[in-house]
């Protein structure tokens, strides 16, 4: 220690590039040109393709025309109805924000501005594939064509939800769509996702699982144990990280984002990596198609990295004005992702304005005449619409004297104060 | 016992030969069922407690794992909900902490928050407890912070026919069980004289295992001892200590092997305390808010009429298991006996 000339050391604390007050400024950004990067074959080694994790695949150009290798060149129905599913996620976000706003549930969450990386990875996936979701791939459900009216009856716990007003808002379970029970702790779902690609690979089936983790829940130790298990298995299985940008009011940084790519966590397990425009439809769809036919086909799992931005806040109960820019949304370089998409179908001469306006008027109405339909059920706030009955059921298999007792005496003491 | 009692012939099995012996049974019974962990396949797992299972049936139902807990116990969840009974092995129960918020959050939970659509039907095996001079990484007793859980079965077993019938039973039951297995009496029922040989399980009745598929009911407790003077709450290892203080003190004891902690026998707790109005309640796991205390709480609630004398509890000290000390620190034969004597003073 003696005689070294050095200075003190010090502490590097990460701090984002615009606070509020700050104009965003995005003028160094440096957008990479759609169609420029190699798609390679899906069995390439993950050794071979690295430069993937720091590239970003983008299909949809400025003028909203589709280009290079990773052009899906999906039919006009699939990209019609990725449109209409995305704009029914938006609309029903809309609808049930304010439904929180106006008490009639605890909390909400919005995907708005990230639609497109479960809508399209959905579309790419098989029905019977299995998703491990995290709290915000309510795109999944609704491209999967699950009743929002039963999305809703969850989310106001009233006498309808199949969950029995245990869970928060938004935290579904709908194993008839294949979507996992949502977990509050965050990257559980990703071992989990490898364990059951895993059992599907071990008993010789063809289906395979899909995880989906935010960025800044890819620091949790589950992250990483995920990766291990799916590398050193190689679990026919996607793990895709959503990177919004923020975690609550924590910037990217704070996972490691000043350093490298999410993408490139998938380096040093030797998974394939993939870095992918989350707000270009046609890329996410590409992505997830490339990465589906790779783990049907055993040559293992893949990383996908979804670049995105988080346009709201991270949930109700928190307001983003308070951490950072009010305008980094709106001038986020890569776009929204329903307006991209709308340009390139328009462009294809498959679709105008005036259908636009009509596809987001019956979506409105479609969420409308479905939140009538779930409050027929009640809303949280309006009294306690669940049965007392359930409460202590569904913790074991069978009621164990324990809770048999404690049922008893919660009911009896519920009758001696006269509630 | 006629209900527990499997017909056909019976062999002579320590411990592990009979946790073994359960494994496979229920494997050759069930495809569904894997077994995954550190060193499990090829080796047969550290204890030899999955020996010739990778041969057996294959490297896609038993195999080895990363170094993980938290990989191991969540990749068992999604096997589980897959459709598969996965038994994972946590190489010893000091390094389960890792798989905490999988156990906790995610398998005690998902029938409950998932309103019955999934559910993590697996089964946890752990050596745990002390008295090999592990020191304070591969001795201690968690099973307090599992039995905390709500949607966790916790079972411990005292001998390899009670080990065997109740690990079917844990593996056919339809939540998540952690099976805590007494490592210290693995191959012989140590009666916490550190100081004496310990007899071979061959020696004792409760070696006679079934061959075969049996069962032992979860959350059933075994009166091992009846006595009239005062009622052992106990369970592993601290089952056979009761019993040699008993044999040396000559105080009339009822022994009581909890076997399952959740759910617990409370009938037939309650029922003995009833009849000797005392009760002491011994474990290895350390004091504050362990399992004794809900033993103890449980007691004053269901026989606070017929209790003679304080419950009083022989549990580990509250500090980390000591290496060179450790029989300072385990509750043993000489505590246990002190205890006796001040609870029969009252």
């Amino acid at each position: 220690m003696t005689g070294r000339n050095l200075p003190p050391l010090s502490l590097h604390v990460p701090e984002p590039t615009f606070r509020p007050g700050d104009e965003a400024d995005y003028s160094s950004f440096p957008v990479p040109v759609a169609g420029a990067v190699r798609r390679p074959e899906i069995g390439a080694a993950p050794a071979e393709m690295r430069d993937l994790s720091y590239d970003m695949v983008r299909v949809l150009d400025e003028d909203g025309a589709a280009q290079g290798p990773w052009d899906p060149r999906l039919s006009p129905e699939t990209l019609l109805k990725m449109l209409r599913s995305m704009a029914l996620t938006r609309a029903f976000d809309e609808r049930l924000y304010r439904a929180q706003r106006q008490g009639k549930t605890s909390f909400y969450m919005k995907c708005t501005g990230e639609e497109a990386t479960s809508i399209a990875a959905a579309h790419a996936l098989d029905y019977d594939d299995m998703c491990f979701p995290s709290y915000r791939q309510q795109g999944l459900l609704i491209a999967r064509d699950w009743p929002i009216v039963d999305m809703i009856n969850q989310i106001y716990s009233n006498s309808a939800d199949r969950l029995k007003g245990r869970q928060m808002p938004i935290m579904y379970s709908v194993r008839d769509a294949n979507f996992f029970s949502i977990s509050g702790n965050l990257t559980t779902q990703y071992p989990q996702a490898v364990g059951w690609a895993m059992a599907s690979a071990a008993r010789g089936d063809t289906r395979i699982a899909a995880a989906w983790c935010g960025e800044g829940s890819t620091a949790e130790g589950d992250f990483h144990s995920a990766m291990t298990f799916a590398a050193v298995y190689r679990a026919p299985v996607i793990l895709n990280v959503i990177n919004n940008q923020w975690a609550i009011s924590s910037f990217s940084g704070f996972a490691g984002a000043e350093a490298t790519t999410f993408a490139a966590r998938a380096i040093g397990y030797g998974i394939a990596g993939l870095r992918v425009d989350g707000n270009d439809a046609l890329a996410v769809y590409a992505a997830t198609q490339w990465a589906a036919d790779r783990a049907r086909s055993n040559h293992g799992p893949t990383l996908i990295e979804h670049f995105t931005y988080r346009a709201e806040g991270h949930s109700t109960s928190d307001d983003p004005t308070k951490y950072r820019s009010a305008d980094e949304g709106t001038k986020w370089p890569l776009g929204d992702p329903i307006a991209r998409l709308k340009k390139h179908v328009i462009g294809l001469g498959i679709w105008d304005e005036e259908r636009h306006a009509a596809m987001d008027r019956e979506v409105a109405e479609q969420v409308k005449a479905a939140q009538r339909e779930a409050e027929k059920s009640g809303v949280l706030h309006d009294g306690l619409k669940q049965s007392f009955d359930p409460m202590f059921e569904d913790v074991f298999e069978t009621m164990p004297w324990h809770l048999e007792e404690q049922r008893e005496q919660m009911l009896e003491e519920r009758k001696a104060a006269g509630i | 016992m006629s209900a527990e009692q499997a017909a056909g012939e019976t062999r002579t099995m320590n411990m592990i030969q009979a946790i073994n012996s359960a494994l496979d049974v229920s494997m050759e019974r069930d495809e569904g069922i894997v077994v995954l962990g550190e060193d499990v396949g090829y080796f047969g797992g550290v204890f030899k407690a999955t020996e010739g299972l990778q041969k057996r049936y294959g490297k896609t139902r038993v195999f080895d794992t990363p170094i993980s807990e938290c990989g191991i116990i969540g990749v068992a969840v999604g096997m589980a909900t897959y459709g598969l009974r996965p038994v994972p092995e946590i190489q010893f129960a000091d390094y389960i902490y890792p798989a905490l918020d999988q156990l906790v959050s995610e398998a005690a939970r998902l029938r409950y928050r998932s309103a019955g659509e999934y559910t993590a039907p697996i089964t946890v095996r752990t050596p745990f407890g002390g008295g090999i001079f592990g020191g304070q990484t591969h001795s201690q007793s968690p099973e307090g912070i599992f039995t905390h859980v709500a949607g966790l079965k916790t079972v411990i077993p005292s001998n390899p026919y009670d080990a065997k019938g109740l690990l079917i039973a844990a593996i056919e039951d339809n939540d998540p069980v952690i099976f805590f297995e007494p490592k210290r009496i693995y191959n012989g029922p140590f009666d916490g004289h550190y100081d004496r040989p310990v007899a071979p399980w061959s020696r004792f009745p409760e070696s006679e295992v079934p061959t075969g598929h049996y069962r032992i009911e979860l959350g059933k407790a075994k009166v091992v001892r009846e006595g009239g003077d005062v009622t052992i709450l106990c369970y592993g290892t601290m089952v056979h200590v009761a019993k040699g203080v008993v044999e040396e003190s000559g105080i009339d004891a009822e022994i009581i092997d909890l076997r399952t902690l959740v759910p617990l026998d409370i009938e037939t707790v309650a029922a003995s305390v009833k009849k000797t109005g005392r009760c002491v309640v011994v474990h290895e796991a350390t004091k504050t808010a362990g399992y004794g205390a809900e033993l103890s709480a449980l007691v004053q609630e269901h026989c606070f009429h017929w209790l003679e004398a304080p419950v009083q509890r022989v549990t580990g000290w509250d500090t980390p298991y000591p290496h060179s000390l450790e029989w300072a620190y385990f509750p043993g034969p000489v505590r246990l006996t002190q205890a006796l004597k001040r609870v029969m003073q009252d």
